[in-house]
């Protein structure tokens, strides 16, 4: 279980993933906050309002999948670095793209070889970088685009440079 | 020397920052003593995007929150006198406290003070836990982020409350191994996002687990852990033994609170507030009518709400000298109104039990 020890269980992560009808169609947010605690700066980084929260600050972000564009303004915004952008409509075949907050140093350049890894740090396969984008106004949270094996897009959750 | 103001605020963090500024504001004379070098508190070291409501900075980076609080300091500078390194060291009657500053020991006769003096770290017992390298989460993060100094070069944390998982965060960005985060309850106690984000660089967390002992003559090399039961008793034959040159205990802190004491405010025992807290009202105001309190001083919590309580007290403050002030009460409106959605739901519910306590006993009283 996640409160035991820090890893999401995929029963656990099953709610916050959309349906594949959604995946299909292309970039969308997954946002890893299953806790009700008192942070809210994901709801107003969002330009089209597709992250709610129902009677407050202390509720857990509800993504509406349809209205998420995938634009990814909220990535860098969220302190628990817990969103990430999945983009299953990629032009090469079995692959996807995948985009996490990176506040390490170094900050890996476009087309570098990473390692991806899992929810536990654990080595998933090696990754190439596909878009790095670090402008002041994202305050040194850089947001990182790996791509990845389709089918291993759920597990990878971290890149080590 | 003496000094004379009306306000004197003691302590620079968020708490004592919010409180000078609304004071000044409002039109008091104003008085800040912090005794570092740098006004800001814990904030000068929390490198980290802050949670908490976007309306009050969250998403924004503890070292930018206390420059923007400087930077209202300096705004209000023709009302608001600031003192660094200047410490102060003891309330005597008539409104009158003592200052410390690195040349001089002089005399602040005030109307009202508020003290947000903070907390200190706890520690905790263990064989061997006077070894040269074992270290309260606060210093490490003192040596690393203000001083740019690594405590070690692979570290054991003790403690997964959010100071715990966020100092733990802050030591891989700087580039030091983290061997394990040790904690003895079944459950991380600090926010999930926060675990999440050290379990995936490869943090091991070892939940239901205590420390035992330091391993090393001179200095620490290594730590024995093992498993502890639901009653927090170690379990025989659990132990094992982790590699590391420096441990980092981040198990809890405790109000600062000699001040009150000393300026004979009533205390209360609440255990969900950090230990000894001086009795005060909705409006932070003590048992001693010219002393008011916020921040971790006031019951340990988070910068956000220490920033909130501040304002109450530095407008309460104001109109405890200068009568009813309608803008002074929409600022306490807006600020408890903020507090209350911060401490709901689960992750609120201990801070609101203690506060609740807190204002029934002094309404006994
Ligand atoms: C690792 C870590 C991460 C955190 N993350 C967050 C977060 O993400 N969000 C959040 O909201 N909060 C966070 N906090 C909590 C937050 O930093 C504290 O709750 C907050 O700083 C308390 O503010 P304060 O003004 O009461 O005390 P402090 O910030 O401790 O300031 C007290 C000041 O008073 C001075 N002082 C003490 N005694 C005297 C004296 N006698 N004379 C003169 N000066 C004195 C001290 O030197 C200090 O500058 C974090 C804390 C830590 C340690
Ligand atoms: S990815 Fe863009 S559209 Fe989707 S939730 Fe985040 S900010 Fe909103
Ligand atoms: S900003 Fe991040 S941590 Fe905060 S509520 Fe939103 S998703 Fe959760």
């Amino acid at each position: 279980m996640l409160k035991n020890t820090g890893i999401i269980t995929s029963e656990e992560l099953k709610p916050v993933l959309p349906a594949q009808t959604r995946l299909e169609k292309g970039p969308v947010a997954i946002i890893e906050c299953l806790q009700d605690i008192p942070c809210d700066p994901c709801v107003s980084a969002c330009p089209v309002k597709a992250i709610q929260m129902q009677s407050g600050i202390t509720d857990r972000p509800q993504l509406d999948f349809e209205t998420c564009t995938g634009c990814g303004a909220c990535v860098p915004k969220c302190p628990g670095l817990a969103i990430f952008i999945v983009n299953m409509k990629h032009n090469v075949p079995g692959k996807a793209l995948l985009s996490m907050s990176y506040e390490l140093l170094p900050v890996p350049a476009k087309d570098q070889e990473v390692d991806a890894l899992d929810r536990a740090g654990k080595f998933v396969c090696k990754a190439k970088v596909a878009r790095v984008i670090n402008p002041p106004a994202y305050d040194r949270t850089a947001v990182v685009t790996i791509e990845v094996p389709a089918d291993r897009i759920n597990d990878i959750r971290a890149i080590k440079v | 020397m003496s000094r004379n103001t009306e306000i004197f605020v003691i302590g620079g963090g968020p708490a004592g920052l919010s409180a000078a500024i609304v004071a000044s504001q409002l039109g008091a004379r104003t008085l800040l003593v912090d005794d570092s070098a740098r006004l800001g508190g814990q904030l000068i070291k929390q490198t980290h995007r802050f949670f908490g409501s976007s309306n009050r900075d969250a998403g924004i980076r503890g070292i930018t929150i206390a420059e923007m609080l400087c930077k209202e300091v300096k705004d209000a500078s023709d009302r608001l006198t600031v003192l660094e390194n200047t410490a102060a060291v003891g309330f005597y009657a008539n409104k009158e406290a003592g200052i410390l500053s690195q040349d001089a020991y002089e005399r602040v006769s005030y109307q009202a003070a508020i003290v947000c003096t903070g907390a200190t770290e706890n520690s905790l017992t263990f064989e061997n836990n006077d070894l040269p390298g074992i270290y309260g989460a606060g210093g490490v993060q003192t040596l690393m982020n203000v001083h740019g100094i690594k405590p070690g070069r692979r570290i054991l944390m003790v403690g997964s409350g959010n100071i715990g998982l966020i100092v733990s965060y802050q030591l891989l960005q700087a580039g030091v191994e983290v061997v394990g985060l040790v904690e003895g309850m079944p459950t991380i106690g600090g926010y999930l996002v926060h675990a999440s984000k050290i379990r995936r660089l490869g943090v091991p967390i070892y939940t239901s687990h205590t420390i035992l002992k330091a391993l090393g003559e001179t200095g620490v090399e290594g730590a024995v852990l093992c498993r502890v039961d639901e009653r927090f008793q170690p379990v025989p034959n659990t132990e094992l033994t982790i590699e590391c040159d420096c441990i980092c205990l981040a198990v809890g802190l405790t109000p600062l609170i000699d001040l009150f004491q000393q300026a004979q405010c009533r205390m209360v025992h609440v255990g969900e507030l950090g230990g000894l807290v001086p009795l005060h009202d909705s409006a932070m105001r003590t048992t001693n009518p010219d002393v008011f309190v916020a921040g971790d001083a006031s019951g340990i919590e988070e910068a956000t709400t220490a920033m909130l309580g501040g304002r109450i007290a530095g407008a309460r403050a104001y109109e405890s000298i200068h009568g009813k002030s309608p803008k002074a009460e929409a600022i306490v409106e807006e600020a408890r109104e903020e507090l209350r959605t911060l401490r709901s739901g689960s992750t609120g519910e201990r801070i609101r039990w203690g506060r609740e306590r807190v204002l029934k006993e002094v309404g006994a009283c």
